[in-house]
């Protein structure tokens, strides 16, 4: 499998980025870490006359405190993302996050940007991003602007990025607490068939402040707010567990495709908000 | 718009296993297409050709990539480490010895990737059975011989490989 012929254009800087997609933004896709846009090239999913390749612009990988948080910067691979002692202390849902992405090789290569900016409705970073009331930074000519992670994913790869914006970073505010990233994949590294994020604040038997959102269970990251409500408002979280997986299985969107049924994705709604509860449980304990 | 006609070719100057190459690529061709094809290294294998099997890896830039995900265009001012070079330099020698009296192979497509791949995933300290599988997901063995694969890393993860 071949890409069709494209351009190639090396941006050494943002300013040169943000131009060439003024120009050309229709019709070029931009080069990250490339590990889902190559396949795609490879596949003839994607045809662009152009690809614009921003691996050398100085200051979009790492990340960096900001007011409320955390500023992660687009090019963070992410094996720098699971191991950087900001996103531990701010946003650990991500750090949870990167052992399910893929395959060792592949999170050296792949960044946050380019995960998040895609909108693979089965991809974790997304997800991350609604639970955790992330921000992504759009910049394009025209200057720069923030977007709710949860008004960023629109349908599956389709998502409120123009053509002519670059995604440069996402801001997370500093979230205290204690995070879970389950999923139900066919072997370690596929894509999930579903995938649950669950952000809570453990206390004796009770989960508080409860924020789950599903991926790759329908077309885009998908919250359980009624779930999460019940699992909040019970005296002990894990006896809540049927009533809130109930509500789930009611509230979660779930698709079919060649990989698993509506029904089976229904199911794991269910069996993986157990797995969940049981591991932000886990994470508490001294 | 689709592109039609010819792209200009692009002029690139890389590093590979330590010698200093200057070459004319095509914007679309892929970094294990230019190994193979234009410098003769045909140790790095092609399976997927969209970065399923991991049999193109390579070490970019320090660490493990799937050469088919990246273009040879941006292996310029890149330094690459292919499984000829990392067997000269003695990188994977204790590997390689393992893998020779464990039998690790069958017919030796995965080899390089697996090699190369369990060389970092080492480095990095990791030696649970487990984690090697795990570390491991991304590089496919069409033979299925992952058992033998996974016990010689483990013994030079262990730090015992002669046993």
């Amino acid at each position: 499998m071949k890409p069709a012929p494209f351009e190639y254009r090396r941006a050494d800087t943002r300013e040169e980025a943000l131009s060439l997609l003024a120009e050309h933004g229709e019709d070029a896709e931009i080069l990250a870490g490339g590990q889902s846009l190559m396949p795609l090239l490879a596949m003839r999913l994607a045809r662009p006359a152009m690809v614009i390749d921003i691996n050398r612009i100085g200051g979009l990988a790492g990340v960096t405190e900001i007011e409320d948080g955390i500023s992660v910067g687009a090019l963070t691979r992410h094996r720098e993302v699971a191991r950087d002692a900001l996103v531990a202390r701010d946003a650990p849902v991500l750090a949870k996050a990167v052992p399910h992405i893929a395959h060792h090789g592949i999170r050296n290569r792949g960044t946050i940007g380019g995960a998040l900016s895609l909108g693979d409705p089965a991809a974790e970073f997304p997800a991350c991003a609604v639970a955790a009331g992330a921000r992504l930074v759009l910049a394009s000519a025209a200057g720069t602007r923030r977007i709710a992670a949860a008004d960023y994913y629109l349908a599956p790869f389709e998502t409120a990025r123009g053509p002519e914006d670059l995604l440069v970073a996402a801001e997370f505010p500093a979230d205290g607490r204690g995070a879970a990233v389950v999923e139900a994949a066919p072997r370690a590294g596929d894509y999930a068939i579903v995938g649950l994020v669950a952000l809570a604040r453990p206390s004796g038997a009770r989960l508080r402040d409860v924020e789950l959102v599903y991926f790759a269970a329908g077309e885009r990251p998908n919250p359980a707010p009624a779930a999460a409500a019940i699992l909040a408002a019970a005296d002990d979280a894990r006896a809540a567990l049927a009533e809130a997986a109930e509500a789930a299985r009611r509230e979660v969107e779930t698709i079919a495709t060649p990989s698993a049924s509506a029904a089976v994705r229904r199911h794991l709604v269910g069996a993986l908000l157990g797995r969940a509860v049981a591991a932000l449980f886990e994470g508490a304990r001294p | 718009m689709i592109l039609t006609e010819p792209v200009a070719p692009v002029t690139i100057e890389t590093t590979v296993n330590g010698e200093t190459v200057r070459a004319v690529v095509s914007p679309r061709q892929s970094l294990a297409d230019f190994l193979r094809d234009d410098l003769g290294l045909t140790g790095t294998r092609i399976g997927c050709e969209h970065g399923v099997c991991g049999t193109c890896t390579v070490v970019f830039d320090g660490r493990t990539a799937r050469s088919c995900l990246l273009l040879a265009v941006q292996a310029d001012g890149a330094t690459i480490e292919t499984i000829e070079g990392a067997t000269r330099s003695g990188r994977l020698a204790s590997l390689q010895a393992a893998f020779r009296a464990r039998s690790a192979l069958q017919c030796g497509f995965c080899t390089a990737g697996v090699l190369l791949t369990a060389a970092e995933v080492i480095e990095e300290g990791v030696s649970d059975p487990t984690a090697l599988r795990h570390a491991l997901s991304g590089n496919l063995c069409r033979c299925t011989g992952y058992q033998a694969i996974v016990e010689a890393i483990a013994k030079v993860a262990a730090g015992t490989p002669h046993d």
